[in-house]
């Protein structure tokens, strides 16, 4: 069942007045009978209230008052000191979870958070059950929160706050009716305006309606009638997501919480075929996938810290190059999946596309096109396992030294766009080894002074007798990067037949040692 | 009971080949060019679509044949070669001389052996490369069985390069080689210094072939290697004169 119209947006603003007090109940857990609680802080001297829970309310303290006064009314009460930062944190997490009913979820102010469920409601059995499901499972995580869901977030905002139900639906076109018996706080308008147009009589925001706009706009400037257009739909009101949200995305929402592998398996195999109908559609393949998994246990233990397990649980997967066959990405996913921890359950499931590119309307070839997508597909697995990094085509870099000479790149570079190996770089008259040591190992040469290749060297314990040597090749270090002393290489064959890069390290000095090292080995 | 005919004879010797796992490649041989060796291995060159393996106890020999055989079946299929492995010490600019350019190199870097058995496994069923080489520490025989059997799906050509000769070899490898360094001896016209590399290179063990020991000399794109069809013994002296062999033959080609 689809509520509201198809056209236009629907914004569901939650409202968590206790917020603060409502955390420390879970962390503490009292008896419901247990004292008033209430947050204090500190204001030039004074430690006034800026949080009461339910039973300090009752008892008459309201935030504002100083703590002395509370005391007076009522000796027995606990006391905690509020933590603006640690509270902004868990409203952050909050409207983190809340992306389990919409990407499009914000924090609002300091106590709410702004969802825009534009065409969600239908995956949670309607917008009324919406509202409903999204107050439940904060009341069954401790937070009594009040909802209202309406056209514009200002209406939703103050319909939250001020309406006269704890949870409110506003048919679509319907806000002017449900505004107007509303006072004009509700307006979000400050204090000083509110109280300006209180003195001259206006108190609900129907009133305004019959107050000339001009005389408005002079007297409390441009806000009234800005903040009154905002919560009428006159004047759009963009809300920012916490995320950001990926052009192509699709959603699954579960009457019945999944955890078995292969259900999830199937919910996942459902969202990519989805998916990628819509990237067929737009003529792109995707470079990244992410799969957001919403767990139904979601507590926020109230420990104020970010992370934690109620966070929706994301794994990802790259691609070398632009894909939609879903087979293939259910192929990468696959591994991925394993890495949910479902618990009792999860109750949606997110699929999005954050990294997109251009892919042609055909993707499967035949003949060499063929075999280049199933290596393009070989490399996205190794990849996804062993690291991006772990899969590259080693091509020539400029650079003097033979440590710095090989650059990595892609590994499904095409042979055509760029000048993989210009030959220059690698020149034929230079022999290079096969095998480069990441670090030079020092050897103990016998050499005869200064510029002759050695005798014979030592290398991990056993004496080889060179037969054979072509050098010296002078490498300089590479003056723009650091300093050091060139480098003399030879390269050098022993009694076997084995080939040995070794380099001495400065240039010859009659009075001082200098080292050598063997670098690599020749073919 | 007739006289069978040679189209009978070689049927059947495909259908025996088949039997041995060998001829899951089509019956596709790779030549290495070299007419003694060829003549020893099935159908006159290395078969492909199957396992082999090279151990060498010296990696430049070890890494410097693979890389060649490597570039000659890139050559040969048009796709890339994967080259895994668990170190840092592989160098691109060492490997282009042997054929093996940047073009036909993908190296995968894999550090865990169970991590670079996986790769090697999905690799060798990828239609679309010419040769998958893994330098592979210690194998059981299952391990290299299942090896054997994706490159048999697959029809990839996979190549076992064992740096590290005290490990067992791999049980299900169709051929297996051994690789070292040889002398090399310079000719008057490469001057004083080293000369073109050589390597002793031994077929170990080859299902339907003859192993055999040969010392090959690299000459620029390929191999040369001793003209007689006959593959020497193992034995020093018999090498000598495969090396005397080789010089002749090495200087008969620059005359």
């Amino acid at each position: 069942m689809v509520d509201g119209s198809g056209k236009g947006r629907r914004i569901l603003a939650l409202w968590l007045p206790r917020l603060a007090t409502d955390a420390r109940h879970r962390a503490r857990p009292e008896p419901e009978d247990g004292p008033p609680l209430v947050g204090v802080r500190e204001e030039r001297g004074r430690r006034i209230l800026a949080a009461v829970d339910r039973a300090a309310e009752a008892a008459g303290l309201r935030p504002g008052m100083t703590l002395a006064d509370a005391r007076a009314v009522e000796p027995g009460l606990a006391v905690f000191d509020a933590d603006p930062e640690a509270e902004a944190r868990l409203l952050a997490r909050i409207a983190g979870w809340c992306t389990r009913f919409t990407p499009w979820t914000t924090p609002d102010g300091t106590d709410g958070v702004a969802l825009d469920v534009t065409g969600c409601a239908h995956l949670f059995g309607g917008e009324r059950a919406l509202v409903a499901l999204v107050t439940e499972r904060l009341a069954m995580a401790g937070f009594e929160s009040r909802a209202a869901l309406a056209d514009t977030p200002a209406a939703a905002w103050g319909l939250a706050r001020f309406g006269p139900a704890a949870r409110t639906r506003v048919p679509p076109g319907g806000q002017r009716a449900a505004l107007d018996p509303l006072p004009l706080a509700a307006l979000r308008l400050p204090p000083a305006v509110v109280d300006g147009l209180f003195a001259v009589g206006l108190r609900r925001i129907g009133d305004l309606h019959a107050v000339p706009r001009a005389g408005l706009t002079a007297r409390y400037g441009a806000e009234v009638a800005r903040r009154l257009d905002q919560a009428l739909g006159r004047l759009d009101e963009p809300l920012s997501p916490v995320l950001p949200v990926a052009p192509h995305r699709s959603r699954i929402a579960f009457a019945e919480p999944i955890a078995t592998p292969d259900s999830i398996a199937a919910a996942a195999r459902h969202l990519l075929d989805a998916l990628c109908r819509g990237l067929e559609a737009a003529g792109e393949g995707l470079r990244r996938l992410e799969l957001t998994a919403h767990r139904i246990d979601a507590r926020f233990d109230a420990r104020f810290n970010a992370g934690g397990d109620d966070a929706p649980q994301t794994v990802a997967i790259g691609t070398s190059r632009p894909v939609r066959e879903p087979k293939a990405l259910m192929r990468l996913l696959a591994e991925r999946l394993e890495r949910l921890e479902p618990g009792p359950g999860f109750e949606a499931m997110d699929l999005a596309a954050p990294v997109v590119g251009p892919l042609g309307a055909v993707q499967a070839g035949f003949g060499r096109d063929g075999d280049d997508t199933a290596l393009g597909e070989l490399v996205d697995r190794l990849g996804n396992r062993l690291g991006e990094r772990a899969v590259l085509r080693l091509v020539p870099r400029p650079g003097w030294l033979p440590e710095r000479c090989v650059a990595a790149a892609g590994p499904l570079v095409p042979a055509a766009s760029v000048p993989l190996w210009p030959a220059d770089l690698w020149p034929d008259d230079r022999p290079r080894p096969v095998r480069l040591l990441p670090v030079p190992e020092p050897v103990e040469v016998m050499a005869p002074v200064p510029d002759d290749p050695p005798l014979m060297f030592h290398w991990r314990g056993a004496l080889h007798r060179v037969r054979h040597a072509d050098g010296p090749e002078r490498i300089e270090m590479e003056w723009w990067r650091r300093t050091g002393e060139p480098r003399d290489y030879y390269r050098v064959e022993d009694q076997t037949g084995r080939r040995f890069w070794l380099f001495r390290q400065g240039l010859y000095r009659p009075d001082a040692r200098t080292p050598w090292f063997l670098h690599g080995f020749f073919g | 009971m007739s006289t069978p005919t040679p189209a009978r004879l070689a049927e059947l010797r495909a259908t025996i080949r088949r039997l041995e796992g060998v001829g899951a490649g089509g019956g596709r041989v790779l030549p290495l060019g070299v007419p003694a060796v060829d003549g020893a291995l099935p159908d006159g060159g290395l078969p492909m679509g199957c396992l082999h393996e090279l151990a060498a106890s010296d990696p430049g020999a070890g890494t410097a044949f693979a890389a060649a055989l490597g570039a000659r079946l890139a050559e040969r299929t048009g796709g890339p070669v994967l080259w895994i492995l668990g170190g840092r010490d592989l160098h691109a600019a060492g490997l282009a001389a042997y054929g093996l350019t940047p073009d036909r190199l993908i190296a995968v870097r894999a550090t865990r052996t169970a991590d670079l058995l996986w790769a090697m496994e999905e690799a060798l069923r990828c239609r679309g490369l010419a040769a998958v080489l893994g330098e592979a520490a210690a194998l059981d025989l299952t391990a290299s069985r299942r090896l054997q059997l994706a490159a048999e799906a697959g029809g990839v050509t996979g190549l076992l390069l064992r740096l590290d000769p005290r490990h067992a070899p791999a049980g299900t490898a169709v051929t297996r080689w051994r690789i070292a360094a040889a002398p090399s001896e310079a000719s008057a016209e490469d001057g004083p210094g080293v000369g073109p590399e050589r390597w002793r290179v031994e077929l170990l063990r080859c299902r339907g072939g003859r192993p055999g020991a040969w010392t090959l000399e690299w000459r620029g794109p390929g191999w040369s290697g001793p003209d007689s069809s006959s593959p020497d013994s193992s034995s020093p002296d018999s090498s000598r004169t495969s090396e005397a062999a080789v010089r002749a033959y090495a200087l008969a080609h620059v005359a």
